[in-house]
């Protein structure tokens, strides 16, 4: 690991100052930048140590009926904050399938946002990673592909974006509420994220030095609760990352989808929302052929990089059988396999 | 530059100077406080070997930088029974229950396996749901493939230590 300073600033505002140079990165839970430090991926000449700023810890209703939940909140925390949960399911069940018990203790919301792709060959310094190491070239093309994009991606970069809980945060119009020297900025959580274009290296909005402060809930995004879910595709029942992932919401009315909510994981560099197959679903009578449908215009125009044209199918009918569960209802309370296809709710399909 | 901290360990409060930020939390207890009970196996958050409670909750000892925990209060595998020693020879009762239940073979696992048993208790989110302890043990690997040893474990020691908080709560009501 590479030597590098340590600063603990007391505020938002000199932690901001401390981090405006190039080579400085901020510090939260540590559990995703200690790691690829120790490999050589990330090596930050200073460390900007966030995780005891006051005031962003905190989970807060807005005025106007929203809710804000600070950049500090641990993954956890939030996860087991019973209001939380009542309110947003699909969020705290998504928050519950990453990682395990202990990470997620230490986890932060911020952190999880910030996260980096966990691209093999991102993590080893010893391969080309345009991502990394900006025009070296990319050794990802032609090794394993499970875990590689089938949306969003172009020669540059075929990496994905890990994150659970960012899946659910994008169907549900999730705001980031961003610090920095000019001041305080919010971000719709579609234009957090970015798909590498010819800038793989530049993965979210965020300038150097600028602190994720917070989150922001919609008022609107509530209005879901009854009938949202995430489900998640991986190699192990637990502790492992999507292969592929969907969260789904639905607000009926008198029989018919009013508003759907899509959002894919494990197919993008960023969490891919799907507005076509919201479209679709509007106004709908919800069942089988619907829902089929939907998939098929979400996965429209997707490509495999490799031979993981299996990923395509596979997102499809996980984006099926997500709606097929947010059909059947929210559980009173998350599963015990949180997102798990093994853990099927009373009505649904397990083989749709 | 070098930093001074204060932790406490065990309950005893520990001063030390380092002389590098790079020290992480399970580095720092097992090279520089000789306590090797915490292990490390993978040492990037994959195996659970090197859990200890920070402030009260489970993490990775591996992910954590030292420097960080800076006034925190870090609970190992060493220090646990001195915290109950209600169980079987002054044993914890996380520990007295792997014991009674063949939790391990190898015991590589296991003091992050306890540790996080104790995490996972405090917790109080798994209640007698065996599919909800795997669920929340899932940050622990075992190469011996001790698991239903380790869940029949947790199952008892939950039993055990929300038995005792029901006869505490019986006594404050009296
Ligand atoms: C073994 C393992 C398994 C995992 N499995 C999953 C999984 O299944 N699903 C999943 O979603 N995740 C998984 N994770 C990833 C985990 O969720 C992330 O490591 C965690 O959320 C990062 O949060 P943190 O607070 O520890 O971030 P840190 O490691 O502290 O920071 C991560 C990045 O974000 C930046 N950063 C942190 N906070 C801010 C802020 N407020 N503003 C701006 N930048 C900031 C940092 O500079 C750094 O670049 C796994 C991790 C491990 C180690
Ligand atoms: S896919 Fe992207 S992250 Fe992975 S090696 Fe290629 S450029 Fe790097
Ligand atoms: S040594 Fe820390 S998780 Fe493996
Ligand atoms: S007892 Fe050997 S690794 Fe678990």
């Amino acid at each position: 690991m590479k030597r590098f300073d340590y600063v603990r600033p007391a505020t938002v505002a000199e932690a901001v100052a401390a981090a405006a140079e190039p080579g400085a990165a901020y510090l939260a839970g540590g559990t995703n930048l200690l790691d690829l430090m120790k490999s050589g991926a990330a090596a930050p000449g200073r460390l900007v140590d966030v995780s005891r700023l006051p005031g962003l810890d905190r989970i807060e209703e807005l005025p106007d009926g929203g809710l804000r939940i600070g950049a500090l909140v641990r993954n956890a925390d939030l996860a087991h904050d019973s209001d939380f949960a009542r309110r947003f399911p699909a969020i705290a069940e998504a928050l519950l399938s990453g990682a395990s018990a202990q990470l997620r203790n230490a986890a932060t919301v911020g952190g999880n946002l910030l996260q980096r792709t966990r691209c093999a060959w991102f993590a080893d310094p010893a391969s080309a990673c345009n991502r990394r190491a900006p025009g070296s070239g990319c050794d990802a093309r032609g090794g394993d592909s499970r875990q590689q994009a089938v949306l969003g991606w172009n020669e540059a970069c075929v990496a994905t974006h890990p994150s659970d809980f960012c899946v659910p945060l994008a169907a549900l119009d999730a705001v980031v509420e961003i610090e920095g020297r000019a001041g305080r900025r919010a971000v719709a959580f579609e234009d957090f994220h970015r798909l590498p274009g010819q800038t793989p290296e530049r993965e979210t909005t965020l300038a150097q030095g600028e602190l994720v402060v917070a989150l922001r809930l919609p008022a609107g995004a509530e209005a879901f609760s009854a009938n949202a879910r995430y489900l998640k595709v991986r190699e192990r029942t637990s502790f492992a990352f999507a292969v592929v992932s969907a969260a789904a919401a639905l607000r009926l009315e008198g029989g018919r989808i009013a508003e759907a909510r899509l959002a894919l994981g494990g197919v993008a560099a960023k969490p891919w929302r799907c507005p076509e197959a919201e479209a679709l679903l509007a106004g709908r009578p919800p069942g089988p052929e619907a829902f089929r449908q939907a998939a098929e215009a979400a996965l429209a125009e997707a490509r495999a990089p490799g031979d993981n044209a299996f990923k395509i199918e596979l997102a499809r009918r996980t984006a099926a059988r997500a709606l097929t569960l947010a059909l059947a209802g929210t559980p009173a309370r998350v599963p015990a396999l949180p997102a798990s296809p093994f853990a099927p709710v009373p009505g649904a399909l397990v083989h749709a | 530059m070098s930093f001074s901290i204060s932790l406490s360990v065990n309950g005893v409060t520990r001063e030390v100077a380092l002389d590098d930020p790079r020290v992480t939390l399970l580095d720092l207890l097992r090279e520089r406080l000789h306590l090797t009970g915490s292990k490390k196996g993978c040492d990037r958050g994959q195996c659970g070997a090197c859990t200890v409670l920070l402030d009260g909750r489970r993490v990775n000892a591996c992910l954590a930088l030292a420097v960080a925990c800076d006034g925190a209060e870090v609970v190992t595998i060493e220090g646990l029974a001195a915290q109950d020693p209600s169980g079987a020879d002054g044993l914890h009762p996380v520990q007295a229950a792997f014991i009674a239940h063949d939790g391990f073979q190898c015991g590589f696992c296991t003091p992050g396996q306890i540790m996080s048993a104790v995490g996972l208790i405090r917790e109080g989110q798994a209640g007698d749901d065996p599919e909800r302890v795997r669920e929340g043990m899932s940050g622990n690997l075992c190469r011996c493939g001790a698991y239903a040893g380790i869940t029949e474990a947790v199952l008892e020691a939950q039993r055990v230590l929300t038995a005792g908080d029901a006869g505490h709560e019986q006594e404050d009501a009296a």
